[in-house]
């Protein structure tokens, strides 16, 4: 085969070595491959939250330091918030999934509304994870310090491990940084759509792409909501 | 998902069922997780509690993998490319796991 033909067949097909193995496009092979990476990431830092929490002689109760809702004052509602959180990321996430259906059917306004749909949970998750950090900030819990130790004999708040703030607001903070990047990636996305630029590439594959970005941040969430609120 | 056979400018009609079952599916799971976290009662293993947790995660987990992210659709070359190596790191969050419990026996012993 000469070189001349060579090029030519890869301008005609990206895959030009015969049959495909995986039968994905290049990007969502990519895709793909940048997601495992990250999910080392996040695992790498679920390691250190793991080995650091069972090997504190202490640590702080979840039910107990969660149990804030916003405009509820002192109400005990351990949990209900941040379920509330993990509702709207599934919900974005099923949107995502009507914004890629549709775009398989090249349904140019489904797709525009479900995306936007999508950027808005993303953006009213943020929002909830704002205040969920204000609160605990506020409330004593830093980087630097932990009023959750084990209550004194006469009901006083100890303080208790640091490590307990640094790897909650760590490793919620490179979630959120991921969910942020996932909202401006989205808007950018639907700007694309909007303009008309899918229908002329004739596919929506982008949109796919970034769905698969989506539910990766969904995903990672609930492994943080079990281990940093269940278990 | 598939293709529709439909002729140009005309577009198909929504096929959005499954999407609908995954997201209940994900909803009851949820559900049932803060239920069982508010009614666990005190005399009963924390250890099952946990191991309850961490399985209903894990079918999560699935559900969003396989069919939101479309990878049990995908050839199995790529299923596999995908899994393994997740399952290997795995696998080290829980070794890391016993071995935390390890150094808080270590750290005990000198301590006291």
């Amino acid at each position: 085969m000469s070189t001349e033909s060579l090029i030519t067949g890869i301008q005609d097909h990206a895959w030009a070595g015969g049959k495909e193995p995986l039968k994905a496009s290049y990007g969502k092979l990519m895709m793909w491959f940048f997601l495992v990476s990250d999910a080392f990431t996040f695992s790498g830092l679920l390691v250190v939250y793991g080995a650091l929490r069972f090997s504190n002689p202490y640590w702080p109760d979840p039910d107990r330091v969660f149990n804030a809702f916003p405009g509820l004052g002192h109400a005990d509602l351990p949990l209900m918030f941040v379920s509330l959180m993990t509702f709207i990321l599934i919900m974005s996430s099923v949107t995502m999934v009507l914004a890629v259906e549709a775009g398989s059917r090249m349904d140019r306004k489904a797709v525009e509304k479900w995306m936007l749909w999508t950027i808005l949970g993303g953006a009213t998750f943020l929002a909830c994870q704002a205040w969920e950090w204000t609160h605990l900030i506020e409330d004593g819990t830093t980087i630097f310090r932990n009023m959750w130790g084990a209550t004194a004999e006469d009901g006083a708040r100890t303080p208790g491990p640091v490590n307990f703030g640094q790897l909650f607001f760590f490793i919620t903070g490179f979630h959120g940084t991921h969910v942020l990047s996932g909202v401006v990636i989205n808007i950018l996305i639907y700007y694309r759509v909007v303009n008309g630029q899918m229908d002329k590439t004739g596919h929506y594959e982008m949109v796919e792409k970034v769905g698969l970005y989506w539910h990766f941040v969904d995903l990672v969430w609930v492994f943080v909501f079990t281990f940093f609120y269940l278990v | 998902m598939g293709h529709h056979a439909t002729t140009p400018g005309e577009i198909a009609k929504p096929n959005t069922k499954w999407i609908w079952k995954v997201f209940w599916i994900l909803l009851v799971i949820t559900t049932v997780e803060v239920t069982l976290a508010y009614i666990w009662p005190a005399s009963l293993s924390v250890l099952l509690l946990n191991v309850i947790f961490i399985s209903l995660t894990l079918v999560k987990a699935f559900y969003i993998v396989a069919e939101f992210m479309h990878l049990g659709h995908e050839v199995k070359a790529l299923v596999m490319t995908i899994v393994l190596p997740i399952l290997f790191v795995m696998w080290l969050v829980v070794a890391l796991l016993v071995d935390g419990t390890f150094w808080l026996d270590c750290r005990s012993y000198f301590i006291q």
